[in-house]
């Protein structure tokens, strides 16, 4: 079974989780942005939840289907159409063979993710089968798709060989909600700003300049507050995670997303709790994001929630 | 008792090893002693221990040591039940791998090596042989997989970054930024002053291990004359 690529999308690359062990070579985690989002879709599909799917940007691709297969589409509300039939996200789909899935803009959001029973069948490297767009490799051939891509797919057993659209769906909130402005949760850094009411009391606006790698944000200017230790601009590198929170010398912060590199030389001013990146993820250029205080033990249980509402879904779209 | 670090949290599932905040070599041997260390040990939770010049940074699977106590807590207290950094350990323990790179100085492979030699006040040739007379440290792989920031530079090469990176620097270029000096494993834009160049592949996802170098290992450089790939 394979996937046919007739029009790429505007950023459509095949991911899956977290790639860890290799972050000493330098090596990013990658995978999907928004986790919450792509394991559901995974899940809805019948999948592990990490298998390998399509993260789409702003605009999907067009793609075809050589046998039935059964697929998800989860994330960012985006237009998706088998023929003239629209196919909804958050549910799963059964397609007959040939079928051609046209996807269209995001209507809310900015990534989608496009799963399918088996998962895409890629190269593992490393470990993981998602694409390090940055370092190229893995994946895909170590890229965003093009036309004429032909995908190969895990084998899974389908029954039906009809179009069928499920009527249950999976509601994303509290999970992922697309509310504007975006709150988002963080734990203290290693450097506090001067003022933690400019921190947690601005606003800031997604700059257009933002990718995989980071969020950089427009708004209010942050200041440090001086301390005893060199002065920010002669900081020596240290690691830094998808999550961290940088303050650059321009005083403009950057939230660091899956692709961010290993290291870093910027002040860190926080980190973005995990249960917060799939919001982090849907931003768009000129959303407006305010910053919340969170604690360790408060990240904890959100996720401890937040992973059993992910186990609930996993029993309720169990075999049947 | 670990009295010669501290540990400070890095977001909700890494912990961070403060050795110091300075570049310095006896800081940075310290740093990857300890990582060592810490890889002879490593329990299953354990998931990168990603060295920096003064900081080491331990990624933890937070949901394998979900069923307990906070996972954070439970990795500091592991790290503090291993006596790591204790007086009687024998400060030679990690010296890692030696490597020569050969590097064709000057040229399309180094346009900046004029540049660097002006800034010095040394002739093209010096800059060559201070480059080249120098054991480097691997300090850490980091901005792309592979890309080694070697410590050691004779103070005298040190040259600032470009104020504008080029938009492409090629696979394998040889740089300086600063007091360091390093090499791009893959082409892509750059900010470093470009003094050569090396055929060495730095990363391949394909091979085991991917990256030519690991930290902590120790790198030499040769002047080849010929141009590269000539005699291979």
């Amino acid at each position: 079974m394979s996937v046919h690529v007739l029009a790429p999308g505007l950023l459509t690359s095949v991911q899956a989780g977290p790639r860890s062990g290799y972050r000493h070579l330098g090596v990013g985690a990658s995978g999907a942005l928004d986790p919450y989002s792509f394991t559901v879709a995974n899940l809805l599909v019948g999948n592990d939840p990490e298998h390998a799917v399509l993260e789409m940007t702003l605009k999907g691709p067009r793609v075809r289907f050589e046998q039935a297969t059964r697929i998800a589409i989860c994330g960012a509300t985006i237009d998706a159409f088998v023929g003239d039939i629209a196919i909804p996200g958050w549910r799963y789909v059964d397609l007959p063979a040939a079928s051609e899935l046209s996807f269209g803009h995001c209507r809310n959001g900015v990534r989608a993710y496009l799963a399918i029973a088996g998962g895409f069948d890629v190269d593992v490297r490393l470990g993981n089968a998602s694409t390090d767009l940055r370092a190229g490799f893995g994946g895909w051939q170590g890229r965003a798709l093009a036309s004429g891509d032909v995908l190969p797919v895990g084998s899974a057993t389908m029954t039906r060989e009809y179009l069928h659209i499920d009527s249950r769906w999976i509601d994303s909130v509290p999970d992922l909600d697309f509310s504007v402005p975006a709150l988002i949760r963080l734990l203290p850094g290693h450097d506090a700003v001067a003022d933690p009411n400019s921190l947690y009391g601005g606003e800031w606006k997604v700059d257009a300049a933002s990718n995989r790698q980071g969020l950089r944000l427009q708004g209010l200017t942050l200041r440090l507050r001086e301390t005893k230790e060199l002065d920010a601009n002669s900081r020596i590198s240290e690691p830094v995670m998808p999550g961290t929170v940088q303050l650059p010398p321009d005083g403009k912060p950057i939230v660091l997303l899956a692709d961010a590199q290993s290291h870093g030389g910027y002040p860190r001013i926080g980190h973005c709790i995990a249960v917060d990146r799939p919001r982090l993820a849907q931003l768009r250029t000129g959303d407006v994001v305010r910053f919340a205080p969170c604690t360790h033990e408060d990240a904890r249980r959100l996720a401890r929630e937040q992973r059993q509402r992910l186990a609930r879904i996993a029993i309720a779209t169990g075999p049947r | 008792m670990n009295t010669n670090f501290s540990i400070e949290s890095l977001g909700e599932d890494a912990l961070l090893l403060r050795l110091g905040n300075d570049l310095d070599d006896a800081t940075n041997a310290r740093v990857h002693r300890l990582a060592a260390d810490l890889n002879a040990r490593r329990p299953p939770w354990l998931l990168d221990i990603i060295p920096a010049y003064a900081t080491l940074a331990l990624c933890i699977d937070i949901a394998a040591l979900e069923s307990g106590d906070d996972p954070l807590k439970q990795a500091r207290t592991w790290i503090a039940a291993q006596n790591l950094e204790s007086d009687d350990r024998c400060p030679s323990a990690v010296n890692g791998r030696s490597h020569v790179i050969k590097v064709t100085y000057g040229g399309t492979d180094g346009p900046d090596l004029d540049a660097v030699a002006t800034h010095a006040g040394l002739r093209i040739a010096d800059v060559i042989a201070h480059h080249c007379a120098v054991e480097y440290r691997v300090a850490m792989l980091g901005f792309l997989p592979g890309f080694p920031y070697l410590m050691g530079l004779d103070e005298a090469l040190t040259t600032p970054r470009h104020a504008t990176p080029r938009l492409h620097v090629a696979a394998g270029s040889v740089g300086i930024a600063g007091a360091q000096t390093g090499i791009y494993p893959r082409s892509g834009p750059g900010g470093w002053q470009i003094i050569g160049r090396t055929d060495a592949v730095l990363f391949d996802s394909a091979r085991d291990p991917p990256a030519l170098l690991a930290p902590g290992d120790r790198v030499r450089f040769v002047a080849v004359d010929q141009p590269r790939g000539a005699t291979a």
